[in-house]
Formats: structure tokens, sequence, C-alpha cells
């Protein structure tokens, strides 16, 4: 084991993922809690089917791929916050809509310029040889942003996340906190997706949060439990990935549903110890 | 809603009263900034307009903060998030200037749950305590906002008659130590014995003024007779003569064992 760890470690564009998914995880399963806690889950499947739309229309026009898909992502995560605030649209319609619709336009383009080659199919569904230099240097610079962000805007996060109109009433300084969300999830998506796919990355901020709420009950335990769960089941995933030659991305969301299920049953059992 | 103008001056116990769809939780919501009014202004006694202290703010020039208190009707909240109670109690304490938690703001904390009796639940997770518990460390949290004002949207809904009471009486206790209170109510009763003022909403503004005022009101005696009240029967109201033998009994506190409704309910 240690030799194939030796192995894996001697390839550098392995190294760049491992490092790169261990931040992303992290960084996706911090925003995870609240996003989950508010019935924002499927806010970052939406957002990665119009990252993956932005990264296809980018490749046909042979446009770098970063550039364009960030602002993409951003605006998008903006006009679904804005839809779910506006009750006309229900807010998973709204998500509905506009991940089916950017997808849609995304399959177009592709269809119509290069078609289905292995850099879409990459897109789709990750790959481990996806980090080249920049986006390694990109993605841990904004890890290390995202993560900063989060720690300094922790309790506001926790206050929005409990209660908006307490919050929004009694503070004045807790406005951005949304916005704030919502651009951080858009970043780790744009950057998470080409590792971990599009149809994937979502698994990334939903897992582990949802895992985590299994056995503890403090807002604080969750938060760094989903954290560490998620850097463990990164690190698990792309060991087996390369062990056994499967794909990274549904690896690590495999391991995520194993780690799960073991919550799920501590949990159980430990209500069943207290009566 | 339309209309709706009134004032409320430091130290008073305001109780909105109405009908559901008569336009209180709107109020509420206005009150606190929630919404923005589609005309006119909700003002401080410094004339700085609510909007300066939340989302949206506009008023520059209101450097003061006006700190309130808010506690949500409980419906709104999810039942099955993680925290405990001292970081939803300390999450109160957040309108104080800084990003981390100060020994001061933790200090507010302990002693807002300890006025309240919840200190020993401190570590506890919120969703596993009873309904009275959790409106109380909503109490907390709210009171560490606030010491001037507290909003409370319908606090007791859902309480059995015990810890109705029992939060009835902390409310009382927070106003005799100079706070404002302003509560949505359906428990008319409870309101005229707690408040001094009663603003009776339906969709504009039915009354406004002192409690005593409002207790010589046909409006007062109507909204009494609607409920099985002990004390209020009305031989003119349509609604008291449908419901009489409801009425009847309940008014002299008698058990009748011939009676379908008493043995039902059990003694009243």
């Amino acid at each position: 084991m240690i030799r194939i760890i030796a192995e894996m470690l001697s390839y550098p564009f392995l190294v760049r993922a491992l490092i790169c998914g261990v931040l992303l995880s992290v960084c996706a399963s911090l925003l995870g809690v609240s996003l989950v806690l508010k019935r924002y889950s499927m806010i970052g499947d939406g957002l990665s089917h119009v990252g993956f739309g932005a990264l296809a229309i980018a490749t046909a026009f042979h446009w770098a791929p970063l550039a364009v898909s960030i602002p993409v992502v951003v605006a998008a995560a903006f006009l679904l916050l804005r839809l779910n605030e506006n009750t006309k649209i229900k807010g998973d319609a709204a998500i509905a809509l506009i991940s089916t619709g950017a997808l849609a336009i995304g399959i177009l383009v592709v269809s119509l310029t290069t078609g289905v080659n292995i850099d879409i199919y990459n897109y789709m569904f990750g790959s481990v040889l996806a980090i080249d230099k920049t986006s390694f240097f990109v993605s841990i610079g904004a890890c290390v942003v995202i993560i900063v962000l989060f720690l300094l805007f922790y309790n506001r996060i926790f206050a929005v996340t409990f209660d908006e109109d307490f919050t929004r009433a009694t503070q004045a300084r807790s406005s951005g906190i949304h916005i704030l969300i919502a651009l951080l999830t858009a970043v780790v998506i744009v950057l998470g997706m080409r590792l971990m796919g599009a149809l994937l990355i979502s698994a990334l901020i939903i897992f582990p949060a949802l895992t985590s709420m299994r056995v503890f009950k403090s807002y604080k335990k969750v938060t760094v439990s989903a954290a560490i769960l998620s850097a463990v089941c990164f690190v698990i995933g792309i060991f087996c990935s390369y062990t056994i030659s499967i794909p990274v991305g549904a690896t690590v969301v495999v391991i995520n549903i194993i780690a799960f299920l073991i919550f799920f049953l501590i949990g159980k059992i430990r209500i069943r110890k207290q009566q | 809603m339309k209309d709706v103008s009134f004032s409320i001056s430091a130290g008073d116990y305001l109780c909105i009263v109405g009908e559901n769809g008569s336009g209180k939780t709107t109020l509420m919501r206005t009150l606190l900034g929630l919404k923005k009014p589609d005309s006119g202004q909700v003002l401080f006694g410094d004339g700085c307009s609510v909007g300066s202290n939340s989302a949206g703010g506009g008023d520059k020039s209101c450097k003061q903060n006006h700190k309130i208190g808010y506690l949500p009707q409980k419906s709104n909240l999810q039942k099955d998030f993680p925290a405990s109670v001292m970081e939803i109690v300390l999450s109160g304490t957040l309108n104080e200037s800084g990003l981390f938690y100060t020994r001061k703001q933790k200090k507010k904390a302990v002693s807002a749950m300890e006025s309240l009796g919840i200190l020993d639940l401190k570590k506890q997770s919120f969703m596993e305590l009873s309904g009275g518990q959790q409106q109380r460390v909503l109490l907390a949290r709210a009171l560490c906002a606030t010491e001037d004002i507290l909003f409370l949207d319908e606090p007791v809904a859902g309480l059995d008659p015990k810890v109705t009471l029992e939060m009835y009486e902390m409310i009382r206790t927070l106003n005799e130590i100079g706070i404002t209170i302003v509560m949505i109510s359906h428990d008319i009763e409870a309101a005229l014995e707690y408040s001094n003022h009663i603003l009776h909403l339906n969709k504009d503004v039915d009354f406004f003024g002192t409690t005593e005022e409002y207790k010589k009101t046909e409006l007062c005696e109507h909204y009494l007779c609607h409920i099985p009240d002990h004390l209020h029967h009305d031989d003119d109201c349509e609604i008291c003569n449908e419901h009489q033998h409801l009425h009847e009994h309940t008014k002299d506190h008698l058990h009748d064992h011939d009676c379908e409704i008493c043995d039902e309910g059990g003694e009243r």
C-alpha cells in the first residue's frame, strides 16, 4: 500500500489533483452545511449544469475555460437567488429550468461544433488529468480565500442560515451574507467541476453536510465534521480510483455514500441507546 | 392594508389583534423592515426610519443603530436544524460590531439565558427541546439583540396552558424592566389582561388606544364573544347565539354531565 501511495505521489498531475481535490472538498462541504440547511441543496446541481454549458461553449470557440465559466456561473447563482426570493416561480422549479436549459444549450453547441469528444466527456464525468498548472494555482488561491472568508463570517453565516428574518430585522451587517455564499458556491463549483464532473460535483456540497447531521447536533460540530469527512472521503476516493483504475469523481461520490450509511447507522444506534 | 397609523412610546405593551388575514403579520414585517411599505414610513423617536437598520438600508445619516429584538412565529423555523442553545442565543448578540464573539457578548447571552431559566440547557441541541423551551431560547436570543423593544409574533402558539402562562409572565417581567413590547396575539383575553395598548386590525385600523378604552368598545365585545369565553355573552350577536350552548356553560365554569361538549372536553 505504501508502495502504491509513493507511486501515486511520483506523478505530478496526481499530486495536483490530490491537493486541489482535498481543498475543494473542504470548501464545498463548508458551504454545503449552509446550503443544505437553507434547502438550497439543488443550487449546486443547477450551477454545475450551467458551468457545463459555459465550458462547452468556451471549448467550442477555443476560449479560456475558467475565464468564461466563472462569470457565467456567478451570474447564474445571483439569478437563482433572485428567483428564490420571487414567489412566482418556486425555487426548485427555477433551478430545474436553469439547469436543464443550460445543459441543452451546451449540448447543442457541442454537437454543432466539435461533437462529443474526450474534453466534453471529461467535463461531464470529471478527470483526474484536468488540473493543469494554471488551474492548480487558481484553485489553491480560491480555496484559501474561501476558507478564510468562511472563518471570518462563520457567526454571521450561522445566524443567516438559522433564521434569516431575525437576522435581517436585527442586524445591519448581515445583508450581504447570502450573496457571499452564492458567489463562493459558484466558484467552488466551477473549479471542482473538471475534477469531479459537472454531473457529480454537487455531491461534494450535499453529502458531507447531510452525513454529519446524522450524528452531530450542533452547528459547529456539523461544520467541522463535514470538512474533515469531505477531505477524508476525497483522499480515499482518489486512492481507490488509482488502484482500481476507475473514474475519480464517481469513486469519491461512492465513498461519500458509504460514509453516509455508516453515520446513519451510528445515529440510529445512538438514539436507541438513549431510549 | 391602508391607513394604518399609530405610535407607541417607550415602555408600552402593545397587543396587535385581529382575525386571520387582517394584516397583523404584514404589519409586523413592515415594522421590522423585512418588507418595504408601499407608501408611508416607520420612524423611531429620533426620526430615523426602520430601513436604516436592516437590509437595503437607505438612510445613511442615521448613525445610531436601533436595536430591536424579534421572536418569530415558530413555524418559520426548521425543525431539524443542528444547533446548540448557546449557538442560537449568541447569534442574537451579532448586531454589535465585530465578526467574532467577545467575552462581553458571551456574558450577555449567559445572563439572558439565566433570566429565562434555561442556562442548564446551554449545551443541548435546540431541536431536542420541548416547544416551551424552544420559545424561551428564541426569547433569550431576542433579548440579546435588544434592551429597548421586542417584537413578538404569536409567542404562545402551540404551547400548553401552563407554559403559555409562564411565557406571558416572562414577557410581563420584561415589560416591567422597561422593554417595550409589541405582540401579535390571537389570545384576546391575555391581550386584555397583560397589555396596556391594543391595536385592532382589519385591513385598516379598527381601534387603536389603551386597553381600558378598548374594553368599552363594541369591537371588543364582538371579538370576545367569538371565543368560547367565560365572561361574555351577547344575545344580539349571531355568532354568540350559534354557539350559545358552548358559551353558557363555559361562562359559569360549571360542568354539566348531560352536555355533550362538556363531557368531550372534560371539566372546563
